[in-house]
């Protein structure tokens, strides 16, 4: 993988808390009469990468969706760089669960799809696709079709999809959840140098407690029943340690336990 | 094919029985069809049909697809119009014919009309088929990186449902292969359809058998082709 590894003397423990890239007021949805979200508000700070986590049924991907500008709020609204949202934008770009490639498409055109629907010109798009291509390790593979890859390497394509587009905010819906554990791995590694590489702001759902402690700056708690925060947790030690090190950082266990202890009675 | 030779055998074995006058032997058979494909009323008849098959099935093909396509992507379209294709798919078009001809002539109008109608509800169910069984998260997908409905449409929609879209074209076009013969025999005596009439009119067997080679032989070749395409993308058909 061409990413470099973290680097070891960062010392971004004890960022002060930036501007928001992404604000959410107020956020209410309604599946006629089930509730899925309830006067939710959260922040999304500038260049961090800030973890959705909660048991299933607590609106999670919701959340991610109304950000996204792929569904509409009931009401209140969701700010991106200050302005208002009203439907997808090219200061968001999406990473699926399932990847959502077009199986019909190469490598190549999968990756160059974000850019072809912005209207960058063909010769442009597929310069920029190849090199985000070789930025995700898939070198090699551009004239490839999803089928002929692994999981871990279709989630690669999606990743260099949305990369490709050169958004301030990635929102990513349990993007490693389709791939195997050691696959896993080594996405969250390859997360953290992404986000400490790449000037962006990241969204990150997930249902897995130990992910997100692992690759976040913030995470956001979500329970169920009426969907709404219930606790904000910052990681504040381990984070400069370096990628071998975190999971047996006494903060990270000490997290993941407090977590599971107040996430484990919301769980059937 | 070796099942086409054995009904040959068959056919010849019949034939040469002399069991019935209105099946002649397939050697004979051949021997006239070649005999007529060189004749201008043969090849006249040929043209005028490939005229009204073409560019009934292009019709067809276009309307069935947009629609089909739109059907499946619109709830309140769909509703609206399900009932009508479902309708038209199981009714008797021959039965439509005469009103046909009283709304758009007797010409060759009509004989192309017939035909697309032949064709077209069988492409519009598979193509809104194929449609209904899309992975939302290629729509989410492509909305998330502003894709105009027009992009959605060709660059989702259509390659997504295009498996389901060539298996109804496939049928569709066998369809209209009986509606053009259907058109030209009740409508204006022109094509093979005047073809058929006149060989089993004056009880020339072998005649009217050839000319149904030529006629299953063409629809044949070009449902083996549709099929061929449909191979072409069953790679992606099991994975969407």
């Amino acid at each position: 993988m061409a990413m470099s590894q973290i680097k070891e003397d960062s010392n971004q423990t004890e960022v002060v808390k930036s501007e928001s890239a992404v604000s959410v007021k107020n956020i209410t949805k309604n599946y006629g009469d089930i509730e899925a979200l309830r006067d939710m508000s959260l922040e999304f700070p500038r260049g961090q990468l800030t973890s959705l986590l909660g048991p299933s049924g607590c609106g999670k991907t919701t959340l991610l969706k109304i950000i996204a500008g792929l569904l509409e709020p009931s009401s209140g609204y969701v700010e991106v760089n200050g302005k208002s949202v009203t439907g997808p934008g090219p200061d968001r770009a999406f990473v699926f669960q399932d990847f959502a490639l077009l199986p019909w498409a190469t490598v190549l055109n999968n990756v160059a799809f974000g850019l072809e629907m912005r209207g960058v010109a063909k010769s442009e798009r597929e310069s920029i696709a190849e090199k985000y291509i070789g930025d995700v390790g898939l070198a090699g593979f551009e004239n490839s079709y999803p089928h002929e890859l692994s999981g871990g390497m279709r989630q690669r394509v999606g990743l260099a999809r949305a990369l490709s587009v050169d958004s301030d905010v990635l929102l990513m819906d349990e993007p490693f959840s389709a791939v195997d554990e050691q696959t896993r791995r080594k996405f969250q590694e390859d997360l953290l140098s992404l986000v400490q590489n790449e000037n962006k702001t990241f969204l990150f759902v997930t249902h897995s407690i130990e992910e997100a402690v692992y690759v976040s700056d913030q995470i956001a708690i979500l329970l169920p029943r009426p969907s709404r925060v219930s606790e904000i947790i910052r990681p504040s030690s381990f984070r400069g340690k370096g990628v071998d090190n975190i999971r047996r950082d006494p903060e990270y266990l000490d997290i993941v336990d407090d977590i599971w202890s107040s996430l484990r009675t919301y769980v059937e | 094919m070796s099942s086409l030779i054995l009904w040959g055998l068959l056919w010849e074995i019949v034939g040469r029985a002399k069991l019935t006058f209105f099946v002649p032997p397939l050697s004979e058979v051949i021997e006239t069809l070649f005999s007529i494909i060189g004749t201008p009323a043969f090849q006249k008849a040929l043209l005028e049909t490939a005229y009204a098959f073409s560019f009934g099935v292009f019709f067809a093909v276009v309307i069935g697809i947009v629609v089909g396509i739109l059907m499946g992507k619109n709830r309140l379209l769909d509703e609206l119009l399900l009932p009508w294709v479902n309708v038209f798919l199981s009714a008797p078009l021959t039965a439509l014919v005469p009103v046909l001809m009283v709304l758009f002539g007797f010409g060759m109008q009509s004989i192309i009309i017939t035909t697309a109608l032949f064709a077209v509800w069988i492409i519009i169910l598979n193509s809104r088929a194929g449609v209904k069984q899309i992975n939302r998260s290629l729509v989410d997908m492509a909305n998330s990186f502003g894709a105009s409905p027009m992009d959605a449409f060709f660059k989702i929609y259509f390659w997504a449902a295009l498996p389901e879209i060539l298996g109804g074209v496939r049928i569709g076009i066998i369809r209209a292969v009986k509606g053009v013969i259907i058109g030209q025999l009740l409508i204006s005596i022109v094509g093979f359809g005047a073809l058929f009439e006149l060989y089993s009119a004056n009880f020339l067997m072998a005649h009217f058998w050839a000319v149904l080679i030529v006629l299953f032989a063409l629809a044949f070749t070009i449902s083996e082709f549709l099929a061929y395409l449909e191979r072409r993308v069953s790679y992606y058909a099991a994975k969407r």
